[in-house]
């Protein structure tokens, strides 16, 4: 912005202004990060050192020990993700098939429908369930949790399946069924291999939300669910900053890794369609 | 289009149901239902008759608290769209390839981060002790008597901005993308400067995309518990944080579905804004 609004400065100092707001830029993304890492090799740090006295891999030892908390709530994460991914996408694709590729009344209306769960804030929703679940006996179960992660997750998996369907070229179905093939091999041989990645990437973001997913796990799965967010926090809470930032950063990679390869998923093709 | 499954579209629209209805039962029954049950334990008295003595009771005990939330997240969701026009507008402005391709490699960090872990991370770096603080008084900027925490209402904005900016930039960026160049060049051409580009002919077009992302983080960061829990649990907190406070210490969920309501109500302030400004934009057009 700075660089933006001074063009009639000398060329010489734009350059270095250009530098130093960069500069501020990635410590504003990168510092509370750097720190994260630090506290993570941190044996002793206190205040008012700038560092910290003493680095080592002590709480990594503590936190990767066979019967650990934590593999166990990384197990627990890991498993409520998959289950949530699968009951997601074994609903959300025939959906979005119904969406992206027939005629519907109501379309647009049940596309926004689909929409509700991140337009509208989550947390009355948890609340109720957790009312509801307690009472069935769901409450602290991992099919519990995993209802609710995928109520959630729906919503991303039903709008990017739809858009991928939508952005297979529907003159090679008809090539194929026009060559005799039945509607279902038509399906599963050329409209489900083209619209793969599309379904992959919807695949991936609903793991990722299910994994990182707090405020739902916080009121249904207490208290016998302790999945890897809930761990950390309680980390945190209990002022153990090593352990808590050691969750964190198994939370980030992930999180980093998929920031990083998400274009690759999500083609333009698909994206353009996207709510169409 | 033509349907492949049948070419008939009466056979059509039974089939497109029957594909649909699984997915529309999970939504109904896990998320509509438990939101209407909301509106109904809000309302209702112990002996089953209709009250509006929890939202007193609400009002009474947590009127600062709404005010409290309210202004962190407008204030944040007003600088999540600066922020975000500023770095879109650079992305697309910017004369300098390399400065423009730093810049789009670094804002996306935060993209997939969670809130819990902002929080986490948010908790150690604007602590007193924090590396915020020593970085500063490395520097010369501030006397090392003077560090403070920044772990109240600042720290809640900050982690919201830091996490949720990269999402509202990605959308807006790839809207100015797709505007026409030669609006753009022919504005340059006249000798307009970036920035009244950027205001008087980007920026209108990029309306309802900058909307629909500003409104969708207003919305979520009002859902957000943990980054509150971890950041500024004590009074004046979020709204949030009461809810789980009344469930985990009281199990009253009849006062948490009353500051649930009020909470959505909120956030329907938020939709109107949207759609207010999105007719707006349909009559000028």
């Amino acid at each position: 912005m700075t660089a933006l609004s001074l063009p009639a400065l000398p060329p010489p100092l734009r350059t270095v202004l250009r530098a130093i707001v960069l500069a501020l830029f990635a410590f504003a993304i990168f510092g509370p990060l750097l720190n994260l890492l630090l506290w993570a090799f941190a044996e002793r740090w206190y205040f008012p050192n700038k560092l910290p006295l003493e680095f080592g891999l002590t709480f990594w030892y503590r936190v990767f020990q066979p019967r650990g908390n934590a593999l166990a709530s990384l197990g627990t994460s890991v498993w409520i993700a998959v289950l949530t991914v699968a009951l997601s996408l074994a609903v959300a694709v025939p959906a979005g098939y119904a969406l992206g590729r027939l005629k519907l009344p109501w379309r647009s209306a049940i596309l926004l429908l689909f929409l509700l769960p991140q337009a509208v804030p989550n947390l009355p929703v948890y609340v109720n369930i957790a009312q509801v679940f307690y009472q069935i006996g769901l409450n602290g179960t991992i099919l519990g949790v995993v209802l609710v992660h995928a109520s959630h997750g729906l919503v991303l998996a039903v709008w990017i399946a739809s858009a991928a369907f939508a952005s297979v070229d529907v003159s090679l179905e008809e090539a194929s069924r026009n060559l005799g093939a039945s509607p279902w091999t038509c399906f599963r041989t050329v409209t489900l291999p083209l619209a793969a990645p599309g379904l992959i990437a919807s695949a991936i973001f609903v793991f990722l939300e299910s994994l990182d997913e707090f405020t739902g796990t916080y009121f249904v799965g207490v208290p016998d669910v302790t999945t890897l967010p809930l761990l950390m926090f309680n980390a945190s809470m209990g002022g153990n900053y090593q352990i808590a930032s050691i969750t964190a950063l198994l939370l980030l990679i992930p999180s980093i890794g998929f920031m990083l390869v998400v274009e690759r998923f999500l083609k333009a093709d698909v994206l353009a369609m996207v709510g169409r | 289009m033509k349907s492949i499954a049948t070419r008939d579209p009466i056979a059509d629209r039974w089939v497109g149901l029957a594909l649909l209805a699984p997915a529309l039962a999970v939504i109904l029954v896990f998320f509509v239902a438990p939101l209407a049950m909301s509106a109904v334990v809000a309302f209702r008295r112990k002996d089953g008759g209709l009250t509006l003595e929890h939202f007193a009771k609400s009002f009474d005990l947590y009127t600062t608290d709404l005010l409290f939330t309210l202004a962190i997240v407008l204030a944040s969701t007003i600088l999540i769209g600066l922020v975000a026009i500023a770095i879109a507008g650079y992305l697309t402005l910017g004369e300098n390839p390399r400065a423009v391709a730093i810049l789009r490699w670094l804002y996306r960090w935060p993209l997939f981060i969670p809130f819990v872990v902002a929080g986490q991370v948010m908790r150690t770096f604007l602590a007193k002790n924090g590396m915020l603080n020593h970085v500063l008084i490395g520097t010369g900027l501030i006397e090392p008597l003077s560090a403070q925490s920044l772990l109240d209402w600042r720290g809640i904005v900050i982690a919201f901005v830091w996490k949720q900016a990269p999402f509202v930039t990605l959308l807006l960026a790839g809207a100015m993308a797709s505007i026409e160049t030669q609006h753009i060049e022919a504005a340059r051409n006249l000798g307009a400067r970036r920035l009244r580009v950027l205001i008087d002919i980007i920026l209108p077009q990029v309306r309802g995309t900058l909307l629909v992302g500003l409104v969708l983080s207003f919305v979520t960061m009002l859902s957000v518990l943990s980054v509150p829990l971890m950041i500024n649990p004590n009074s004046p907190t979020m709204m949030t944080v009461d809810v789980a406070y009344r469930i985990n210490t009281f199990g009253d969920y009849a006062v948490a579905n009353a500051l649930c309501l009020l909470s959505l109500i909120l956030a329907a302030g938020g939709a109107w804004f949207y759609l207010h400004h999105a007719v707006e934009k349909v009559e000028h057009a």
